[in-house]
C-alpha cells in the first residue's frame, strides 16, 4: 500500500545536501543556510535551500515587487485608500489598461499611465527570470527544455501585452490586472471577435491543454503502477530498460496497441505542454488583427454546422 | 489501561493477543457508510435541489433555461396581494372634465366619477397602501392642489403607463401594464436605479466606471455605465464586425463589448433567465438564430429609453432631494428589473390591463 499513497511515505534527513561546486563556480552566489521541513518533504524534498539568486533574481524579484505593489497601491486608491474595503473588494478591482483614445501614445497616470509602468516592472522581471532559468541550466551543464518552455508561455504572455496591442494601435487592448476583470476581459474578448471557439488555433490550444492533461495522469500513473519494481528511478529505467518499463509498455500496448518509451513519453509531454500558448498565442495574435469575426470566418470555410430547427420555448414540447 | 476492579481485564489481554489493524478497515468501512446512508437519504427523501428545463432552440445548441422546481413553487407574495376591481360600464353618466365639482383633471377627464374613484382606490392600494389617498392629496383635504410632488409624480405616471399600453405592445401585450407591475404596494417601487459612474476613486476614464460590485453591476465587476450608456444615452449595443476580416472600419471596443456585456448580464438577473433565453451563444449577434423573445426585448430597449428619456429624466425638478440619485443627484430611472423582478413575464403573465381601461389608452377609454 505504501507507495499507493499521494504523499511521499518515506523522508530520510541526514546533513544538507550542498550540490556541486565545479569549474563553472556553481557554488558561487549561492545564499541561505539549508533547513529541513516534514510539509516540504510529504510532497517534494525535505531540503529546503540553499538558494542561487544571482543578478538577474535580483532584478527580477524586485521588478516583480514593484509591478505587485502598484497594482496594489492603484487598488487601494480606487477605493479611497480604505484597508476594509480594499479587502472587501479585492476580487473586483484591477489596474485597468488606458483608455482606448489614448492609442499607443503615454496616457495620464490616473486613466492607465500606470498600467503602462507597471508592465514594463512586469516585463523586465519575466524576462530576467527567464534568463536565470537558462543560466542555472547551462551552469549545471543541462539541456535549454525548461527555459524554452517557459519562453512558450512568455509567447503568450507577449503577444496579450505586448504584440497584439501594438499591431492593433492601443494599449487599450491589454488584459486588465485584476482576478475577476482579467476574466470579463477573456469572455468579452471571445464575444467581440464573434466566439473564440471558433478560431482554429484556439481549438487547437485546448486539444494541447486537455492532451496535456491526459499524458499527465496516463504518466503520473503508470510511473506510480511500477514504482514497486523500480519504476520511479525513470532515468535508470531509460538507459537500461528493466522489469518496470516492461510492465509500463506492456500495459498500453495490451491496452491500447501503442505505446510510448521510457523517454519518449517525456518528449510528448514537453510538446503537448508546450504547444498550448503557442498555438493559443497565434490564435490570439491573429484575433482582431486578421480576422474580426470568428463564427462568420467558420461559416465561409465549412466548419460552423448549421442548426436549423425552431428557436423558441413556444416550438419545444414542455414549454408554456 | 481499563481499570475496573478487574473486571474487564480480559479486554487489554485479548487485544495483546490479537493484535489487530482496525483503523484502516474503520475508515473504509466509515466512508463506504457514510455513502451508502447519503445515497439511501437521498432514494428516501428526494434529491432537494431538483431542477426543470425549458428547451429554446435546436438539439445540440444547448439552449434551455434550467430553474429550481423549489424556486419555481416558492411564489411571489406581491402577485397573491394583487388588488383588481373591474370597470363600470358607462350608461351616459357625465363625465369627469363637465363635472364642476372637480378641477384640475388634466389626465382622467373622460371617465365616469364611479370608475374615477375605482382607480383612484386602486392607485392607494398598489402604490401606498399605508399612506392612503394623504400621501398624494395631504391631509387638508384639497383634492385639487398640486402642492405635493407626488401628485404631479403620479399623473407623469399615468401618463407613462398609458403610453407603454398604448404603443409598446411589442413588448407588454397581452398582459399588459399598471402601476402595480412596478409599484407592488411600494411608494417607490424596488429596482429603480440612478447613475452611479464613476465608481472608482483617483482615477478617470476606463479605469473609473468599473471593478466594483454594486448592486447596478449585478455585483459583478463588469462596466456600472451600461444601463446610463445605453437605456438613456442611446448607445450602439452590438459590438460585432459582421465580415469575417478586419477592415478596421468602426468597429466597437473591447471596452464597449464589456459594457454590452454588463447589459446582457442586467437582462439576464432581471429575468431570472439566461442568454439562451433569446440568443444561441454560439453566435450571439445572428437574428436568423434568435428566439421570439429576442424581438420581444428589443422592444423593451425601445420602450424604456423612452420612458427614462420622456417621463423620468424630466422629473428632476419636481422630486425633493431624498428622492434623488446618490452620486449625480439625478431622477430615478426604470429598466427591466423595475418591472420583471426576476420574472421572464412580469407578475407571471397576470392580465394586469382588461380591468382598467382606463390605462390603457391616452384618450377616452374604451370600455366592454
Amino acid at each position: 500500500m505504501e507507495y499507493q499513497n499521494i504523499f511521499n511515505q518515506v523522508q530520510v534527513q541526514g546533513p544538507a545536501e550542498w550540490g556541486m561546486d565545479n569549474d563553472k563556480g556553481l557554488a558561487t552566489e549561492r545564499g541561505g543556510t539549508p533547513f529541513f521541513s516534514q510539509v516540504a518533504g510529504a510532497i517534494g524534498n525535505a531540503q529546503l535551500g540553499p538558494i542561487h539568486l544571482g543578478w538577474f533574481g535580483v532584478v527580477s524579484l524586485i521588478t516583480g515587487t514593484l509591478w505587485l505593489n502598484i497594482v496594489g497601491f492603484n487598488m487601494l486608491a480606487q477605493v479611497g485608500w480604505s484597508i476594509p474595503e480594499f479587502i472587501r473588494q479585492l476580487f473586483w478591482l484591477a489596474l485597468e489598461p488606458p483608455s482606448p483614445e489614448y492609442g499607443l501614445s503615454m496616457p495620464p497616470l490616473d486613466d492607465g499611465g500606470w498600467y503602462i509602468i507597471s508592465s514594463f516592472f512586469l516585463l523586465v522581471s519575466v524576462c530576467a527570470w527567464w534568463i536565470r532559468s537558462y543560466l542555472r541550466a547551462e551552469a549545471l551543464g543541462m539541456g535549454k527544455h525548461t527555459c524554452w518552455a517557459f519562453a512558450a508561455a512568455i509567447w503568450l504572455f507577449l503577444v496579450l501585452g505586448l504584440f497584439r496591442p501594438i499591431l492593433m494601435g492601443s494599449w487599450a487592448e491589454a488584459v486588465p490586472y485584476g482576478i475577476f476583470p482579467h476574466l470579463d476581459w477573456t469572455t468579452a474578448f471571445s464575444i467581440r471577435y464573434g466566439n473564440l471557439y471558433y478560431n482554429p488555433f484556439h481549438a487547437l490550444s485546448i486539444v494541447f491543454l486537455y492532451g496535456s492533461v491526459l499524458l499527465f495522469a496516463m504518466h503520473g500513473a503508470t510511473i506510480l503502477a511500477v514504482t514497486r519494481v523500480g519504476g520511479d528511478r525513470e532515468l535508470e529505467q531509460i538507459y537500461d530498460r528493466g522489469t518496470a518499463s516492461e510492465r509500463a509498455a506492456l500495459f498500453w500496448r495490451w491496452t491500447m496497441g501503442f505505446n510510448a518509451t521510457m523517454e519518449g513519453i517525456h518528449r510528448w509531454a514537453w510538446w503537448f505542454a508546450v504547444l498550448t500558448p503557442i498555438t493559443g498565442g497565434i490564435g490570439i495574435l491573429l484575433t482582431g488583427t486578421v480576422v474580426d469575426n470568428w463564427y462568420i470566418w467558420a461559416i465561409e470555410h465549412d466548419f460552423a454546422p448549421a442548426y436549423d430547427a425552431a428557436y423558441g420555448y413556444e416550438a419545444y414540447a414542455g414549454g408554456e | 489501561m481499563f481499570n475496573f476492579n478487574g473486571k474487564f481485564e480480559w479486554f487489554p489481554k485479548w487485544m495483546e493477543e490479537n493484535p489487530t489493524n482496525m483503523f484502516g478497515p474503520a475508515i473504509y468501512v466509515g466512508v463506504a457508510g457514510s455513502v451508502v446512508f447519503a445515497a439511501a437519504l437521498v432514494i428516501a427523501i428526494g434529491n432537494p435541489f431538483q431542477t426543470t428545463s425549458i428547451q429554446t432552440g435546436p438539439r445540440g445548441t444547448g439552449m434551455h433555461v434550467p430553474d429550481f422546481i423549489a424556486d419555481l413553487e416558492k411564489g411571489d407574495p406581491t402577485i397573491e396581494e394583487y388588488y383588481t376591481e373591474e370597470a363600470y360600464v358607462p350608461e351616459g353618466e357625465p363625465l369627469m372634465k363637465d363635472i364642476a365639482d372637480y378641477e384640475n383633471i388634466q389626465v382622467l377627464g373622460d371617465l365616469t366619477e364611479d370608475n374615477f374613484n375605482r382607480l383612484m382606490a386602486a392607485i392607494t392600494q398598489w402604490v401606498s397602501p399605508d399612506e392612503g389617498c394623504a400621501y398624494c392629496h395631504g391631509e387638508e383635504g384639497d383634492f385639487a392642489s398640486d402642492d405635493l410632488y407626488t401628485k404631479v409624480v403620479s399623473r407623469k405616471m399615468i401618463e407613462m403607463t398609458q403610453n407603454i399600453n398604448e404603443n409598446w405592445s411589442d413588448h407588454v401585450a397581452p398582459a399588459g401594464v399598471n402601476c402595480y407591475t412596478c409599484h407592488r404596494g411600494e411608494n417607490v417601487p424596488s429596482e429603480i436605479w440612478f447613475n452611479i459612474s464613476p465608481v472608482n476613486e483617483n482615477v478617470s476614464g476606463w479605469s473609473a466606471n468599473q471593478n466594483r460590485a454594486t448592486r447596478l453591476t449585478q455585483s459583478t465587476s463588469l462596466p456600472a455605465d451600461a444601463l446610463q450608456t445605453y437605456l438613456v444615452e442611446y448607445g450602439q449595443i452590438s459590438v460585432h464586425d459582421l465580415e469575417s476580416r478586419v477592415d478596421n472600419e468602426g468597429t466597437a471596443s473591447i471596452q464597449d463589448t464589456e459594457r454590452t456585456y454588463s447589459l446582457m448580464n442586467y437582462f439576464a438577473n432581471s429575468l431570472g433567465a439566461n442568454c439562451v433565453f433569446c440568443h444561441n451563444t454560439r453566435a450571439f449577434y445572428d437574428n436568423e438564430q434568435v428566439t421570439p423573445q429576442w424581438e420581444r426585448a428589443m422592444a423593451g430597449i425601445g420602450m424604456v429609453l423612452e420612458l427614462n428619456n420622456d417621463y423620468l429624466d424630466p422629473l428632476q425638478d419636481t422630486y425633493p432631494e431624498t428622492r434623488l440619485g446618490p452620486v449625480h443627484g439625478d431622477a430615478p430611472k426604470a429598466a427591466c428589473k423595475t418591472c420583471h423582478k426576476g420574472q421572464t413575464k412580469p407578475m407571471l403573465g397576470t392580465d394586469m390591463i382588461t380591468d382598467w381601461p382606463e390605462l390603457a389608452v391616452s384618450g377616452e377609454p374604451t370600455y366592454e
